[in-house]
């Protein structure tokens, strides 16, 4: 690749590129309707994991090289294998088929139509048909952190406070009342 | 700049030897703990074949590939064969960013000693490593067995919390170098403080305590001795590897010894300066002394690993969390804060 304008590839370069892209977006999707129609549980949150990681990899064609290290970090290998680590906890078996039901057909089919043909001419309207070209995202780690410790400084800390809350509420609701007060006449 | 074409030949290349090395490096570690560990407890360790016992890891391999490869009728087949790829593969990849050496010029090719010199080679093989549980823990889920569901319980919540204080000890060797390239950093350690001692980041200010939290946190992570819970023998048969057999268990077992290696030089690389050492004498030996030098304190760690092995008792499992969450944790988000202090001062 071009070391000091990455984004401009050219020939055979762009076509790989192309490529890829289609590789992890094919991927991507087949982990999506996979994960709606397994039954078991453990399945589904494995193709769930497939559709993480070939998301990371789509950041990796846009040139968002951080950004996809920490979906696979985060999100493909912390919060996923928690998923995994309850489903094996509570020993989850196979959901029962109900066979569907007859006013998601009847609604949900169309109306996704209609949504997805909505959107498809949105955005050959608005916004051009050219594909995002690599580099437009943020990639590399200072910049990153500048935006979130400089120009979005305020909404980061808030966020930080909000998952502490959620932390906090977490403990209180997974800690049993009767044990504590048990534990407070024995002392 | 290469071309295309010389470019995909030079990586098949660099992939194919890297393979070939860390997979006889493997071999010869189990060779070496089963020595060690023998000496140890005054025993002579493997003698009979070859001059050493030297020959052992090939009679193994052999060994694997033919005893019957048994599948138990009651496992959930799809993720009981997945489970031992999944965790091998995830081992072996973390290799593919790891340099060696310096740049060198074969042939007319200038090229670095190492697969790809990504700008994220720590982040790829943090990601990597905590996609490895997985394979632990599909294993114990899927051979649909009490001892081997506990051991892949125990494997994850294991690694899950030791990550963290694994990641953050990792920290402040970043804050010092200033990127996530590997080569960035061991390139940043070259050099002495005050014309005698070695620039490495061991040295620089409190990156000593986080060399530690690293050790303890890696032992934990590769699930070994004295973390080695999740495979407990005493209580778990074999823990996640229970139901595993022949070809299957081995995955697991050079998955284990992959990671060991990954760790040791993640670690040479971060705190111990990589190749930086003594050079001298006619090209080829100036070529080949980097690489003498990282491959010595690799060893040095593993060495480091089969001694404990050898040395501690196992920890209980309270106790191991309890260690992880209120030492370690702690330890290494104040060796962040000064570390974060010392070089904002300094610049």
């Amino acid at each position: 690749l071009n070391k000091t304008e990455p984004w401009k590839c050219t020939g055979i370069e762009s076509m790989i590129h192309l490529i890829l892209f289609l590789i992890f977006g094919a991927i991507c999707v087949a982990g999506a309707v996979n994960l709606l129609a397994q039954r078991h549980p453990i399945n589904s949150a494995l193709s769930l994991v497939v559709v993480m990681g070939s998301l990371a990899g789509e950041y990796l064609l846009l040139g968002a090289e951080f950004v996809a290290a920490i979906q696979l970090i985060i999100y493909a290998g912390a919060i996923m294998v928690l998923f995994v680590f309850v489903i094996m906890l509570l020993n989850a078996g196979a959901e029962e088929d109900t066979g569907g039901s007859r006013v998601a057909l009847l609604f949900g089919v169309p109306g996704m139509l209609l949504g997805a043909v909505l959107m498809a001419w949105v955005l050959l309207e608005r916004s051009g048909t050219q594909a995002v070209s690599m580099g437009a995202l943020p990639g590399p780690p200072k910049t990153i952190g500048w935006l979130l410790f400089h120009d979005f400084l305020l909404p980061f800390e808030v966020t930080s406070v909000l998952v502490l809350i959620a932390i906090m509420g977490a403990v209180v609701l997974a800690s049993h009342p009767q044990s504590a007060q048990q534990r407070g006449k024995e002392s | 700049l290469l071309s295309i074409e010389t470019f995909v030949i030079v990586s098949v290349i660099k992939i194919v030897i890297a393979l070939f090395v860390l997979l006889t490096a493997v071999a010869y570690t189990v060779w070496l703990e089963r020595k060690v560990v023998g000496h140890i407890q005054n025993r002579w360790g493997p003698t009979r074949v070859g001059p050493f016992g030297l020959l052992q890891p090939l009679a193994d391999g052999i060994k694997f590939l033919f005893k019957e490869d048994l599948t138990p009728p009651h496992v959930y087949k799809p993720l009981y064969i997945a489970a031992p790829m999944i965790a091998l593969v995830c081992a072996l990849t973390s290799i593919s960013v790891i340099p060696v050496g310096n740049w060198v010029t074969v042939a007319g090719v200038h090229t670095p000693l190492q697969i790809t010199d990504l700008n994220i080679g720590l982040l790829l093989i943090l990601g990597i490593t905590s996609m490895g549980v997985y394979g632990v823990a599909l294993a114990g889920w899927s051979s649909n067995n009490k001892y081997s569901l506990l051991g892949g319980l125990r494997a994850s919540a294991q690694m899950v919390s030791y990550e963290v204080s694994l990641g953050l000890s990792l920290v402040g060797v970043l804050i010092v170098a200033g990127s996530f390239s590997l080569r960035d950093i061991v390139e940043a350690q070259g050099g002495h403080f005050w014309g005698f001692i070695p620039k490495w980041n061991i040295f620089y200010g409190g990156q000593i305590i986080a060399f530690f939290i690293y050790l303890i946190s890696a032992y934990a992570e590769t699930n070994r001795v004295p973390f080695d819970l999740p495979e407990a023998e005493s209580e778990l048969v074999a823990g996640y590897h229970t139901e595993y057999s022949a070809m299957k268990f081995a995955m697991f077992f050079m998955a284990e010894y992959a990671n060991m290696i990954t760790v040791a030089c993640v670690a040479s690389l971060l705190f111990l300066g990589g190749w930086h050492g003594p050079v001298f004498g006619p090209p080829i030996l100036q070529a080949l002394l980097p690489i003498f030098w990282f491959v010595l304190r690799v060893f040095g760690f593993l060495f480091v690993y089969i001694w404990v092995r050898g040395t501690l008792p196992r920890f209980r499992y309270d106790q191991l969390m309890a260690f992880g969450w209120k030492v370690l944790l702690p330890l290494a988000i104040a060796n962040l804060v000064i570390t974060a202090l010392v070089v904002t001062l300094r610049s």
